[in-house]
């Protein structure tokens, strides 16, 4: 394996990813991005001289709606995923900007 | 000598879209729609759940980009940003990143020392993020996803603007344009227009940059002057003492007058953008670039020199009215009903812009009809009602939008042209002023004003001034 995961990064990683990861996890998670950039190693070999960039995997483009309104008021379904409900809104811990 | 510094400011502005529906979803964008009650399983960001492009939003970023002399990038497309936050619930924000839809602009600013151009970097499409409420008796933050998904171009200029003044006028440039193309209303007070300000400071001539930081929550022209002003001297004393600007992102605080920091540039603010794979790329084809070309309105620039042509009106009156929009379309509907452009102007530009900064109004917030601006014109006119009650009616007009001949009528405003009536009061006042009567015989002209004024107040206001005065120089 030529990538090595530090302890810095899947620190850092864990907290973008809003993750707490138990000292195991950690060691494993090293392991498996190590590998997984191996593999972009691999493909990195690839000559892509002069290939556009794909950036959709289907050859599909301009799917659009028109700008007409098609949902009605389902604030009660809506809120049935919500981990809690005051007011007709979204509970969620106190959070500050 | 202290040192000079010189201030380096570049903006990213938010502008809502004017849009019926959200950007990638059927839910309504109104204002003002109880809790939730707009939402749908992609703007609340449900698992399975599948974003659809809004042409409409497309249509109106190629537009203002249009305006502001951009390239547009006619193979574009989504990213994702990723980042956690209640307000934002799929955990990413659908943006654009490495394909904005318009790039390389600028738009002319003019302050008072001259004309100046302001590059624009890029403009891009985004979507809205929640509303966040702090629940005041629980110990917990509410979120209303109305706002989720509405959309929004956020236009990055560069870091071209040296102060407040030069910040102010841009930003008045971006609203005029995206309020003639009918792309956003734009109101700073309402967030429909939002402008976050990144800020430095180097000394005179100095090529480098200095360390910038990044204002939010500046929500008037007024609070952007000062944030600015503020930041600018927070930084010079910081670089005067010796220590050195955190680059940091500062909320501003209105009622203190005072900003904080709000996060460190170097937590976690790494979106790891990739490309939105729900998303397929946006093409706009030569065809459909030359269609919005060819439906941009007519700007201020070309209306100003179509006014000076087609009506009799002062320039300084034609760049006042074609300021706004609003008031460009008032002017020229009231004149297509009454064809007196003079007359209209003189409403618009007295009595409108009067009580517009007394109760601290934009030209976009005016209710009155152009029917019954036009119905108040003919009013005077024919003498119904004089000058003195028109602006009484014009008044309550401007504040209800009612109807000025039903309400001269059912007040009863109307000016008495009874000349009977008239000469009985002007005998009747000329018998009690004996003093202003042997004042205005003995050649104190001025007198008669006096007068004429008693007159009108026994007639309450009803009365035709030139005719008072007529009478009473025959009585006298």
């Amino acid at each position: 394996m030529a990538n090595v995961i530090t302890d810095e990064t899947i620190e850092y990683v864990g907290i973008l990813a809003k993750l707490a990861l138990s000292d195991e996890e950690k060691e494993q998670a090293k392991k498996d991005m190590g590998r997984m950039l191996d593999y972009i190693d691999k493909l990195a070999e690839l000559d892509t001289e002069g290939i556009e960039p794909m950036s959709h995997v289907f050859p599909v483009q301009n799917v659009f709606r028109e700008d007409v309104v098609t949902n009605g008021d389902e604030s009660g379904k809506t809120l049935k995923n919500a981990p809690g409900e005051k007011d007709n809104m979204f509970m969620v811990p106190k959070t500050f900007d | 000598m202290a040192k000079q510094y010189e201030t380096v400011i570049g903006l990213e502005v938010h502008v809502e879209l004017a849009t019926k529906t959200k950007i990638f979803c059927g839910c309504s964008t109104a204002f003002g729609g109880a809790p939730n009650t707009h939402t749908c399983p992609v703007c609340t960001g449900m698992p399975g759940s599948l974003p659809v492009l809004n042409k409409q939003v497309v249509n109106y970023a190629v537009a203002v980009g249009l305006a502001t002399n951009c390239t547009i990038t006619q193979y574009c497309k989504f990213d994702r940003k990723n980042y956690f936050y209640p307000d934002n619930p799929q955990n990413y924000q659908i943006s654009q990143l490495y394909l904005p839809i318009c790039r390389n602009g600028h738009v002319e600013i003019e302050t008072s020392e001259g004309k100046k151009l302001v590059g624009i970097h890029e403009i891009h499409m985004e979507e809205d993020a929640g509303k966040l409420i702090h629940d005041e008796w629980e110990d917990c933050s509410l979120v209303d996803y109305n706002r989720s998904g509405v959309p929004l171009i956020e236009i990055v200029s560069e870091p071209d603007m040296r102060s407040a003044e030069e910040v102010i006028a841009y930003l008045e440039k971006l609203r005029m344009l995206i309020q003639y193309l009918g792309a956003s209303d734009c109101k700073l007070n309402e967030g429909s227009m939002r402008a976050d300000v990144n800020l430095s400071v180097r000394e005179a001539g100095a090529k480098e940059f200095g360390t910038r930081t990044e204002m939010k929550n500046l929500n008037s022209f007024r609070a952007i002057t000062h944030a600015i002003e503020g930041e600018r001297e927070r930084q010079i004393e910081l670089l005067e003492s010796g220590q050195q600007v955190t680059q940091e992102t500062r909320r501003w605080d209105d009622a203190k007058e005072y900003s904080y920091a709000m996060r460190s540039k170097e937590d976690a603010q790494d979106y790891r953008y990739f490309p939105d794979p729900d998303l397929t790329p946006v093409y706009i084809s030569d065809e459909w670039l030359a269609q919005i070309r060819d439906s941009q309105p007519e700007f201020r620039e070309e209306k100003m020199a179509r006014y000076k042509k087609e009506y009799d009106i002062p320039e300084y009156d034609i760049g006042i009215i074609t300021d706004s929009k609003h008031l460009a379309d008032l002017f020229e509907e009231t004149v297509a009903i009454c064809g007196q452009p003079k007359k209209v102007s003189n409403w618009l530009m007295g009595e409108t812009l009067r009580l517009l900064k007394e109760k601290n109004m934009d030209p976009e917030d005016i209710c009155f009809s152009p029917e019954h601006l036009a119905r108040l014109i003919g009013l005077v006119d024919s003498k119904a009602v004089n000058s003195t009650v028109a602006k009484e009616v014009f008044e309550v007009m401007f504040d209800k939008d009612i109807d000025p001949e039903s309400y001269v009528e059912e007040r009863g405003l109307r000016t008495v042209n009874d000349e009977g009536a008239l000469r009985k009061t002007v005998e009747e006042v000329i018998a009690a002023n004996p003093q202003s009567v042997a004042d205005y015989r003995n050649g104190k002209e001025k007198a008669i004003g006096f007068l004429v004024g008693q007159t009108m107040k026994a007639m309450k206001g009803k009365a035709d001034p030139g005719m008072v005065n007529r009478v009473l120089k025959e009585l006298l």
